[in-house]
């Protein structure tokens, strides 16, 4: 494991895209002195938000943590990115796959009522998965095997790696890993089990994945609601919803009041 | 367009928001004619419903005219008149394919947010919280229907809007629960509360063969009602030892079938309604189930407890062990309303024959403007107050 090499821009033939964006410029005075401000803020709101629930936790902690990762920044001119990746032994991504014993590993299964090969076809047409899976910005095929995936990381940066399908049996497993060179290394399939007694087919999806910015990345990403495990549920549910009523419920684009406009008490008098 | 907004305890109002457009394929948008205020509206309304927001659209049972359907509804045409059930189903899942259409796996646009509270979600129902989905409701001059290919029931033209308005909920609500019953020939049937569900699930007792039925509540005129319509005899939990009644009235043995029609805020005097109300109001506790507790201690050995109230949280002092040591079957849950839309329309309409007329509940009418009145005086039971109905067009 080569765990001592900085991040700064490391272009390699495989992974081109593989990014120079936080290497170790400092930052500017002003934006130094506004980092830290904002920071500031951000510790003593999340505090009192945690504090008058009793409890600091929830969105009050996520704050508080943000604020602190400002003040980090503001003090020691450091973008806090390439810190954090100091801290968990960032590595140059130079292999495929996840290594044993590194990443996060998650797992979920849940009924369908389509059968195995109609799922697995939506499945295996990966170009189509951004439009049900919502934390998937996009599938580009390369070629028969070979992909690139870009998806919603933290706090609204993108992440993007090639993958390679290194297993695929028609209607009953499609496997998976992330090629070198990319934002994060990944690995995992998906099996289509079709159950007995009419029950649907049973979809079990297992992800491997070592974050960017490591364990830590994950447990910030986690605090602030966007936990890949959360994502995966929400978008595995929204995949059923595809497959088996043809659409996503959703409510956003309704009305609803703003309260501007709202009568009040009393109904008798006014009329 | 005008609909009713909800903005907090006690803070309902009408507002002026924009007209409902088809999101999804399987959508319709209908003009609503009626729609009703639901007794558990009042559980939004005073506040001890979770995950509600300033804004929020209420109303889950309406029903209309067809002006808009999306491009995979096939069934529905433009004019055609229709009651909605009040919870959203695909009909395509697990659930629905087993007739378990308020528990829908693909209505609810938050169920990952249910999932973390439940275990599992339900279906998405209309303007009842953000755990239900957060859909915009029918107290509306428009609302927009999900999966409107099998939903919406179609209505004849001779039959009014009073007569049908109430497939949409409480009429099957209240068949449902004494379906649950499971009644059996020489059953008595003991019904806690004699609201519009309590009301019909007296009625529907009958139609399954109860031998009697005995109807609880405090407001005589509720009372009077489950008497005079429902052909039940009446306790007043007020002026009567209701355990002591019961046991009397069955010589001993109890109601083989209880309903709790009350749900989750309950009134009573009793030490265990006391602490509930203070725990209510302190936050500690989401549900006041002095009912709850009265229909387990007095049910017959082996008998059943069916719960068409709503509860929404979590119950403190439930007697599990009264329930366990006499061997009850307890059945509850949203109403699986799609299954009871067409069967009890047949009812309504007679076939020839004299239909049953659920509108003799309604002891209020206002026109949709008039919604604030309307919930004020519903929740304080004010002028013998049972059913309002909200006309939008």
């Amino acid at each position: 494991m080569i765990s001592s090499l900085t991040t700064e821009g490391v272009a390699t033939d495989e992974a081109p895209q593989a990014s120079a964006e936080d290497g170790h410029e400092p930052l500017g005075r002003v934006e130094r002195l506004l980092s830290t401000l904002g920071g500031s803020a951000f510790v003593l709101g999340g505090l009192r938000h945690g504090l008058t629930r009793g409890r600091l936790r929830g969105g009050g902690l996520a704050a508080a943590l943000c604020g602190g990762v400002l003040i980090y920044r503001g003090l020691t001119g450091q973008k806090v990115g390439s810190r954090i990746r100091e801290l968990a032994g960032a590595q140059v991504n130079n292999r495929a796959g996840v290594p044993s014993g590194a990443g996060v590993r998650i797992s979920r299964s849940l009924t369908i009522q389509r059968p195995a090969t109609e799922l697995y076809a939506r499945w295996r047409d990966l170009t189509s998965l951004p439009k049900i899976m919502r934390h998937l910005e996009e599938v580009e095929v390369i070629d028969s095997k070979r992909s690139r995936w870009t998806a919603a990381g933290v706090l609204g940066k993108s992440v993007q790696w090639e993958a390679e399908i290194i297993g695929d049996k028609q209607s009953e497993e499609i496997s998976w890993q992330s090629l070198p060179g990319g934002d994060l290394q990944t690995a995992g399939s998906v099996r289509f089990k079709p159950l007995r007694h009419g029950r649907g087919t049973e979809l079990k999806v297992t992800l491997k994945y070592n974050p960017p910015a490591g364990k830590l990345g994950a447990t910030i990403a986690k605090l602030l609601g966007q936990g890949l495990e959360q994502k995966l549920d929400e978008d595995l549910r929204r995949f059923r919803s595809v497959m088996e009523a043809g659409e996503a419920p959703t409510v956003s684009g309704q009305p609803h009041g703003d309260g501007s406009r709202g009568r009040l008490l009393p109904f008798a008098s006014e009329s | 367009m005008k609909c009713v907004c909800w903005h907090g305890k006690h803070d309902v109002r009408v507002e002026e928001a924009p007209d409902p457009e088809i999101l999804n394929p399987r959508d319709a948008i209908i003009r609503v004619t009626s729609t009703a205020i639901c007794g558990s509206d009042l559980h939004l309304y005073d506040g001890v419903i979770p995950t509600m927001k300033k804004g929020d659209i209420l109303g889950h049972e309406f029903m209309g005219e067809v002006i808009e359907v999306g491009t995979d509804v096939r069934n529905l045409r433009r004019g055609d008149r229709v009651v909605v059930p009040f919870a959203i189903g695909c009909g395509r899942c697990f659930f629905c394919k087993r007739g378990l259409w308020s528990l829908c796996d693909n209505s609810n646009p938050n169920a990952a947010l249910a999932a973390k509270l439940f275990g599992q979600s339900g279906a998405g129902l209309f303007g009842y919280s953000h755990l239900y989905g957060g859909y915009a409701g029918g107290q509306a001059e428009l609302v927009r229907v999900p999966f409107a290919d099998v939903g919406p029931c179609k209505v004849p033209d001779h039959l009014t809007d009073e007569q049908v308005l109430f497939l949409s909920d409480i009429l099957p609500t209240g068949y449902m629960a004494a379906e649950n019953c499971r009644i059996e020939p020489g059953d008595t049937v003991a019904v806690w509360g004699c609201g519009p569900v309590g009301q019909f699930a007296i009625r529907a007792a009958w139609w399954f063969g109860a031998e009697r039925v005995i109807a609880i509540d405090h407001v005589p005129e509720r009372l009077k009602m489950a008497e005079e319509f429902g052909n039940a005899e009446a306790i007043n939990f007020e002026e009567t030892n209701v355990p002591e009644a019961l046991l009397e009235m069955t010589a001993g043995i109890g109601p083989d079938r209880c309903i709790d029609a009350v749900g989750m805020e309950a009134h009573g005097s009793s030490p265990d309604a006391i602490y509930d109300r203070v725990k209510q109001v302190a936050h500690l506790t989401m549900d006041r189930i002095h009912a709850l507790r009265e229909a387990i201690y007095c049910c017959r050995k082996g008998g059943t407890l069916s719960i068409p109230g709503v509860y929404a949280g979590l119950l403190d002092k439930v007697p599990l062990g009264a329930a366990f040591a006499k061997g009850l079957r307890m059945e509850m849950g949203q109403t699986h309303v799609h299954r009871y839309m067409r069967p009890l329309l047949e009812r309504i309409s007679g076939n020839g024959k004299l239909g049953f007329d659920p509108s003799y509940i309604i002891t209020h009418r206002f026109p949709l403007e008039a919604a604030p009145e309307a919930y004020k005086l519903f929740s304080e039971r004010r002028e013998n107050c049972v059913k309002v109905v909200l006309q939008a067009a």
